[in-house]
């Protein structure tokens, strides 16, 4: 009689096909597999909002990681140069005719005395450029004041207005001047002016004034309705042999000599505007405006953004793989060893976050530097939200079936942990990593504003710093507040509706439980 | 439920002393910052110090810190700040301003997020809800000192409204206190406001789809009777106990808006302890701060227990 349990030995030819004609009734599958990921991507693009909140990220991303290396110039980073320090908190301008029709003209409106209105005009006689684009209206006089001063409604450019400054410059770079000069056809120094006509010691350093002035600096108008101007006629400026002023007659002074024969060095009177021009080869125009270090906010805010964001997408991934393998080892293992893990990061998550922040910051940041020593406060407790993640989708995954019949092959806990578990946590996993990169921008950028990380130098920014020196100038120059601020805002919201977007694709049964 | 709450409580406290001690630790391993300075004779400090007890083991030093600071409430004295003043007066003299203005925040934002957020929800998926939802997107993810500095210019500096910063001195209930303090205000409502919105919102359009919703309506309520009744109360399980624990928070305040609005609150005093290197200053403030964060946790999961009776706190 034959055991019907002894399934180890049934007769070979107790076997038979199933069948070998006729039909096979199955139909082939003629459509192409979806994979995961494809069908993530394609849930995704169906979601409007986020697609479009992630074209405007990546030209966010595209702008801070270009536009540093394409438009970065010696007035962006450097703080060591003084002469650009004339060039601090010019107003928005562009050269393109729409926008500068728009308002993007530099220009801004003022009511100013008559005096400074006067001292403005007098420079546009000096040098042709007129401060004073436009005035609004009459002067008038105010009731209320007893001083017989009248006030103007005027357009000013932010651009001509700082007018002239004294420079010290060798002879090699008097010469260079002249000789530009001499190409151009574009007046960068102007006339020396006899200091001993000024009867007030601290204006003798205003390079502005080239005219007859009262004792507070104003223009004096003489009786012919003109100004009387000071110009030196006597005295060595090196030989000058360029472009003359009008009205020169070739007995004015252009530089104040001083030094022996080797080493002299001139003092001479340089319009800032040209200056420019002949320093730097174009005619200051700053899209963004200046900060109030004279720095170009375009190229300073691009460069901070592209500093922002790399360290936050570094701190992202750190987190991803402490936390992955922290949440790994939790959830594979479980029992007391997860006990204890989650203790550990239980206590850690209830440390605020400012406290790690700024006790690393009193502790690192002098042997280390502030930006490893943020970094670490960042990892330090970053990684508990990535760890809780996988170690969810470990208490989920580990004991299917597929596991058992992985382990009964002999694979190894590593081999099960990452080849077979792992990967349904990557859609979660992903999603989180793309909402912590603005939420460190954030912190970070909250840190540095409120002082308690620096992290502005000559050559590196963020945009909590670029936020934070904006601050004291926000009611008279708030577009030094104001591109940063609309450049993080812009990234955050971009971010989150892109992290909702992925968020949806991943993990379709999440969808509406946060209000998206 | 009763074992469950003293069991959390217990647990918070191990974890309050764990966070305590590493700070502790942490700062007393900082060099001391009282550097000889023009005025101040380098042995007089360093008598006082010895005398104070900063030379003796660390260990030492935290049994008294322990025995002062919890027991009779000797935080120590001010080392750069509020040279010699106790650091507890002080600190409690700065916690009005900021309880002020975040119990107006909360007065402010409560009432208008609860309100957009239901009517986000009964008119779900129509153009009211979407302008809703894109608000409040807008609204959480923009960084809270960006209205900071929105609110100061356009209120402040534009329309001149408001003044700039927030009025000095312990009149907190006088008109001119309570203008100088709406800037503040409504930056730290809006972010408030979006995200009990978003919350509001999201929990009641998932009761508005229920069964027991459409039980209601057969039975002959109005749509408005069940909703108030029926749907409402349900969504306000989860929403409750967030409130609740955003008021235990608001004490701790907000550093950045305390910064812009010049709030002479505890995060003005926290920042400034961090500058200044004031060592007892930041100590009672990391206690108070992890406590704070500690306690509204502990608050938002037991008040689940109170609210639903269907939720058996620590059973399984």
């Amino acid at each position: 009689m034959v055991n019907k349990d002894d399934y180890m030995n049934i007769p070979k030819e107790d076997f038979e096909f199933y069948s070998r004609e006729g039909d096979i009734k199955d139909k082939k599958l003629d459509t192409k597999p979806v994979g995961y990921f494809r069908d993530a991507l394609g849930r995704f693009a169906r979601n409007k909002s986020s697609v479009l909140a992630a074209f405007i990220l990546a030209f966010l991303v595209l702008f801070a990681i270009f536009v540093p290396v394409f438009f970065s110039n010696n007035y962006t980073n450097s703080l060591t140069d003084t002469t650009y320090l004339q060039y601090t908190k010019l107003l928005p301008k562009s050269h393109y005719k729409f926008l500068y029709n728009m308002g993007w003209d530099g220009c801004n409106k003022a009511t100013i005395r008559e005096d400074i209105y006067n001292s403005y005009i007098a420079m546009a006689m000096e040098t042709g450029y007129n401060p004073v684009v436009k005035v609004y209206g009459d002067p008038y006089f105010d009731e209320s004041s007893s001083s017989n001063i009248a006030f103007y409604d005027v357009k000013i450019d932010s651009y001509t207005k700082n007018g002239m400054i004294y420079l010290t410059l060798t002879t090699a770079e008097y010469e260079a001047i002249q000789a530009w000069q001499n190409e151009t056809g574009i007046q960068v120094i102007y006339p020396a002016v006899d200091s001993s006509k000024i009867k007030v010691e601290s204006l003798k350093t205003n390079a502005n004034i080239w005219y007859m002035c009262t004792n507070k600096g104003t223009p004096k108008i003489n009786a012919a309705g003109g100004l009387d101007s000071i110009y030196k006629t006597s005295g060595n400026d090196g030989d000058y042999h360029s472009l003359r002023v009008a009205g020169d007659d070739g007995s004015y002074k252009y530089a104040t000599v001083t030094g022996t024969s080797d080493a002299k060095s001139y003092k001479v009177r340089v319009f800032t505007y040209t200056y420019f021009k002949y320093r730097y080869g174009e005619y200051p125009c700053f899209l963004f405006g200046t900060n109030a270090y004279g720095q170009d906010i375009l190229t300073r805010l691009a460069s901070g953004a592209r500093f922002s964001l790399l360290f936050a997408v570094i701190i992202a991934t750190i987190n991803m793989v402490i936390g992955t393998i922290y949440g790994a080892i939790e959830g594979y293992y479980g029992g007391v060893i997860d006990l204890v893990m989650e203790r550990i990061s239980d206590i850690l998550s209830e440390v605020p976050f400012i406290v790690v922040a700024s006790l690393f910051q009193l502790h690192l940041a002098r042997k280390v530097g502030a930006v490893p020593s943020l970094l670490f406060a960042f990892v330090l407790t970053g990684w508990i939200g990535m760890a809780s993640t996988v170690r969810m989708q470990f208490y989920r995954y580990k004991n299917q079936e597929y596991i058992l019949a992985a382990r009964t092959l002999g694979a190894s806990d590593a081999r099960l942990m990452f080849r077979h578990i792992f990967p349904n946590a990557i859609g979660t996993l992903i999603t989180s990593c793309v909402l912590s990169i603005p939420a460190v921008v954030y912190s970070e950028s909250n840190l540095t504003y409120l002082g308690i990380v620096n992290l502005d130098s000559s050559t590196r920014t963020s945009i909590g710093s670029l936020l934070s020196a904006g601050q004291s100038l926000l009611s008279t120059y708030p577009h030094v507040v104001f591109f940063p601020a609309i450049f993080i805002s812009l990234m955050m919201i971009s971010f989150n509706l892109f992290g909702n977007g992925l968020r949806d694709a991943f993990n379709p049964s999440l969808r509406g439980t946060e209000g998206n | 439920m009763v074992k469950y709450v003293i069991k959390r409580i217990a647990l918070m406290f191990f974890v309050f002393f764990v966070i305590l001690t590493m700070c502790f630790v942490l700062v007393k391993l900082l060099p001391q910052t009282n550097a000889v300075q023009f005025g101040k004779d380098a042995n007089l400090i360093l008598q006082r110090r010895e005398a104070l007890g900063y030379n003796k083991p660390i260990l030492v030093q935290y049994a008294i810190f322990l025995k002062r600071s919890l027991l009779q409430h000797d935080w120590g004295v001010s080392e750069a700040l509020y040279l010699g003043q106790d650091v507890w007066k002080v600190f409690v003299s700065k916690i009005p301003a900021t309880l002020m203005v975040n119990i107006y925040s909360m007065l402010l934002s409560v009432p208008l997020g609860l309100l957009f957020g239901i009517y986000a929800a009964l008119k779900k998926n129509k153009w009211q809800d979407h302008v809703i939802s894109t608000m409040v997107m807008v609204f959480i993810s923009v960084p809270s000192y960006v209205y900071a500095l929105l609110v100061q210019y356009l209120l402040c500096f534009k329309l001149k409204i408001f003044p700039l910063q927030m009025k000095s001195g312990t009149d907190y209930f006088s008109w001119a206190m309570f203008i100088s303090v709406v800037p503040a205000v409504l930056s730290l409502a809006f972010g408030t406001i979006a995200g009990l919105t978003r919350y509001t919102r999201a929990e009641l359009s998932e009761v508005l789809t229920s069964d027991f919703m459409l039980l209601a309506r057969t039975k002959g309520l109005t749509r408005g009777q069940a909703t108030i009744r029926h749907a409402l109360r349900n969504s306000m399980v989860p929403i409750f106990p967030m409130i609740l624990g955003e008021f235990v928070s608001i004490l701790s305040g907000s550093l950045i808006i305390e910064k812009i609005f010049g709030v002479p609150g505890v995060g003005q005093l926290y920042l400034n302890s961090i500058t200044a290197l004031d060592y007892n200053f930041y100590m009672l403030l990391t206690a108070f701060y992890t406590l704070i964060g500690l306690v509204s946790g502990i608050v938002v999961d037991i008040s689940y227990g109170f609210i639903d009776p269907r939720i058996r706190m620590g059973e399984r």
